[in-house]
C-alpha cells in the first residue's frame, strides 16, 4: 500500500513539475492559433527555463535576503502544496495532513515571499506591484477558503482528500446549489491568484498595468527561471485543485497501480482541457481596470458566502 | 459570438515560415538554445523602426514562433534591439540598459540610423552610432528595415 501511496505523491510532484511549463506552452499555443499566429510550440517555456538556468544571475545592489530567498520559497511552498493536494490519489501517506487551511496558507506564503521581494528591490514598480498583489491576495485567499468550506460542510471535515473521496462516492453533492456556487467562486479566485486575464495580464509590457510581473522585473538568470517555474506550478496546481474538487472522477481512491495510471492520464487530460478553455476565454476578455478588480473579487466572495450558506442550510436539515 | 465568427472566418494569417536565414550565427547566440527574450531600446529613433519591429511581432510575421519574445525588463532580456542614432540624453540610459542584462547578451542595431547615424549624422544632439556607445553584435540595415529583415536577424540569434 505504502509503495503505491509514495508513488502517487512522487507522481503528483513529477507530473506537475514537468507538466507546468508544458501547460503554459499549450495555453500560449491555443491563444496563438486563435489569434491567427503559428505559435512557438508547447516546448517553448522549457527552452526558456533551460536558457535562463545557463544565464548569469544578477543580484541588484541594495537588495537583501527577502529578494534572494523568494524564488526558492515560492517553488518550495508550491511543491509541498502539490504533494498534499489530492491530484492523482486520495490515499497517500500524506493525505492525513492535506488540510485545506494548510494548502491555502502555503499558497499565501509564496505570494507573500514574492511581494516582500518586490518591496526589497526598492524600485517604484516593485513596491507598487507588491501592494497590488497583497490587495488581490487579501480578497482571494478568503474566497478560496470559503468556497472549499462550502464543500467541506457535507463532508464534515476540511481534509481535502476526504472532501474529494466524498464527492466521488456521492456526485450529487457537486450538482447541489452549494457545489455550483462554490465552483464559480473558486474559478474566479483561481484566475486572480494565478494572475490571468481579467485580473492581470501575464504578457503585458506596460509596467503601470502590471500586478504580478512588476514584482519580478529585477530577477535574472536562474532566479527568474525559478520565479517563472513557480508561477507555472501554481497555475497547474490550482487548475488541478479545481478539477479535483469539481470533477473528481478518475482520481484513485484506493492504492492500486492501475487506478493510479488511469488517474494520471485523466488528470493530464482534465488540466489540458481546463487550460485550453482558459486560454480561449482570455482571447474574448479584456483586462478589467484595477479599481474594478475588488468588485469582481467581492462578487466571487459573495458567491462563496452564498455557497457556504446554502450548503449549511440545505445539508444541515438532512 | 461575432468574435468567434471572425476567428473562424479569418483562420491563420501567419505567413509560411521562410527558409532559415543565411549568415554566420554570433558565437554568444549558440548558448541561448532557441529562446530569446528581446528588450527594445529607442535611443533617438524617428519611430519608423519601432513600427517595423511591432510589425515583426504581429500575427502575420509572428517572430514569436521562432522563440523570440518581447519582455518588459532588461534583466529578463538576452537581446537589446536598439533603434535610432544615439542622442546625448540616451547614451547613458543605453549603456545602463545593456549593463543590466545578464551574460550572454547581444546588441542588435536596427535601421540605418543605428548603424551609421543615417539622416541624422552630424546633428547637434547626436552622440554617435550605437556601436560608438555599446558593442554591437548584429546589424539590420534599412530605413526602415522591413519586418522580414528584423525577423531574419532574430532567427539568426534564436537559431530556429
Amino acid at each position: 500500500m505504502s509503495t503505491v501511496g509514495y508513488a502517487a505523491v512522487a507522481g503528483q510532484i513529477v507530473v506537475v513539475g514537468a507538466g507546468a511549463p508544458l501547460l503554459t506552452g499549450w495555453m500560449r499555443q491555443v491563444r496563438s492559433r486563435l489569434e491567427g499566429r503559428a505559435g512557438a510550440g508547447v516546448l517553448q517555456p522549457w527552452r526558456d527555463i533551460r536558457k535562463l538556468l545557463g544565464k548569469e544571475a544578477i543580484t541588484p545592489a541594495g537588495t537583501g535576503p527577502a529578494f534572494r530567498i523568494a524564488p526558492a520559497l515560492l517553488v518550495a511552498t508550491t511543491v509541498v502544496a502539490t504533494a498534499l493536494v489530492p491530484l492523482l490519489s486520495t490515499d497517500t501517506p500524506v493525505s492525513g495532513h492535506a488540510d485545506l487551511i494548510v494548502v491555502v496558507a502555503l499558497i499565501a506564503l509564496g505570494t507573500l515571499a514574492l511581494a516582500l521581494a518586490g518591496l526589497d528591490t526598492g524600485t517604484a514598480f516593485g513596491g507598487m506591484s507588491a501592494s497590488r498583489e497583497m490587495t488581490v491576495a487579501a480578497l482571494v485567499e478568503p474566497t478560496i477558503l470559503l468556497a472549499v468550506f462550502a464543500l467541506s460542510i457535507p463532508a464534515g471535515t476540511t481534509n481535502l482528500p476526504a472532501i474529494v473521496t466524498g464527492a466521488v462516492e456521492e456526485p450529487a453533492r457537486l450538482a447541489s446549489p452549494a457545489g455550483l456556487l462554490a465552483t464559480a467562486a473558486l474559478a474566479v479566485a483561481v484566475l486572480a491568484e494565478t494572475g490571468r486575464i481579467p485580473v492581470d495580464n501575464p504578457s503585458t509590457h506596460l509596467e503601470l498595468t502590471m500586478i504580478h510581473e512588476a514584482m519580478v522585473l529585477e530577477y535574472a538568470g536562474g532566479d527568474l527561471a525559478l520565479v517563472e517555474l513557480g508561477a507555472q506550478l501554481r497555475l497547474t496546481l490550482l487548475l488541478g485543485l479545481l478539477s479535483s474538487l469539481f470533477a473528481p472522477w478518475g482520481i484513485a481512491t484506493s492504492a492500486s497501480w492501475t487506478t493510479l495510471a488511469l488517474a494520471l492520464v485523466l488528470f493530464a487530460a482534465k488540466v489540458a482541457l481546463l487550460g485550453a478553455v482558459l486560454a480561449a476565454a482570455e482571447v474574448f476578455w479584456a483586462k478589467v481596470r484595477l479599481f474594478r478588480v475588488p468588485e469582481l473579487l467581492a462578487g466571487s466572495f459573495l458567491l462563496a458566502l452564498l455557497a457556504v450558506t446554502s450548503s449549511y442550510f440545505l445539508s444541515g436539515g438532512s | 459570438m461575432s468574435l468567434l465568427r471572425k476567428i473562424r472566418a479569418t483562420g491563420r494569417v501567419a505567413e509560411p515560415a521562410p527558409p532559415p536565414p543565411e549568415g554566420e550565427v554570433p558565437e554568444k547566440a549558440r548558448e541561448l538554445g532557441g529562446s530569446v527574450q528581446v528588450r527594445c531600446v529607442d535611443a533617438g529613433s524617428c519611430n519608423g523602426c519601432e513600427i517595423e519591429i511591432a510589425g515583426a511581432f504581429n500575427p502575420v510575421y509572428d517572430a514569436e514562433r521562432y522563440g523570440a519574445r518581447l519582455v518588459a525588463s532588461p534583466r529578463h532580456a538576452d537581446v537589446a534591439l536598439v533603434t535610432g542614432p544615439v542622442t546625448r540624453n540616451m547614451a547613458e540610459p543605453l549603456r545602463r540598459t545593456v549593463a543590466a542584462m545578464g551574460e550572454p547578451r547581444l546588441v542588435v542595431a536596427v535601421g540605418d540610423c543605428a548603424i551609421d547615424c543615417g539622416e541624422f549624422a552630424g546633428g547637434y544632439g547626436v552622440e554617435g552610432a550605437v556601436s560608438d556607445v555599446v558593442p554591437v553584435d548584429l546589424q539590420v540595415p534599412g530605413c526602415p528595415p522591413e519586418p522580414e529583415a528584423i525577423v531574419a536577424a532574430l532567427r539568426r540569434v534564436t537559431g530556429r
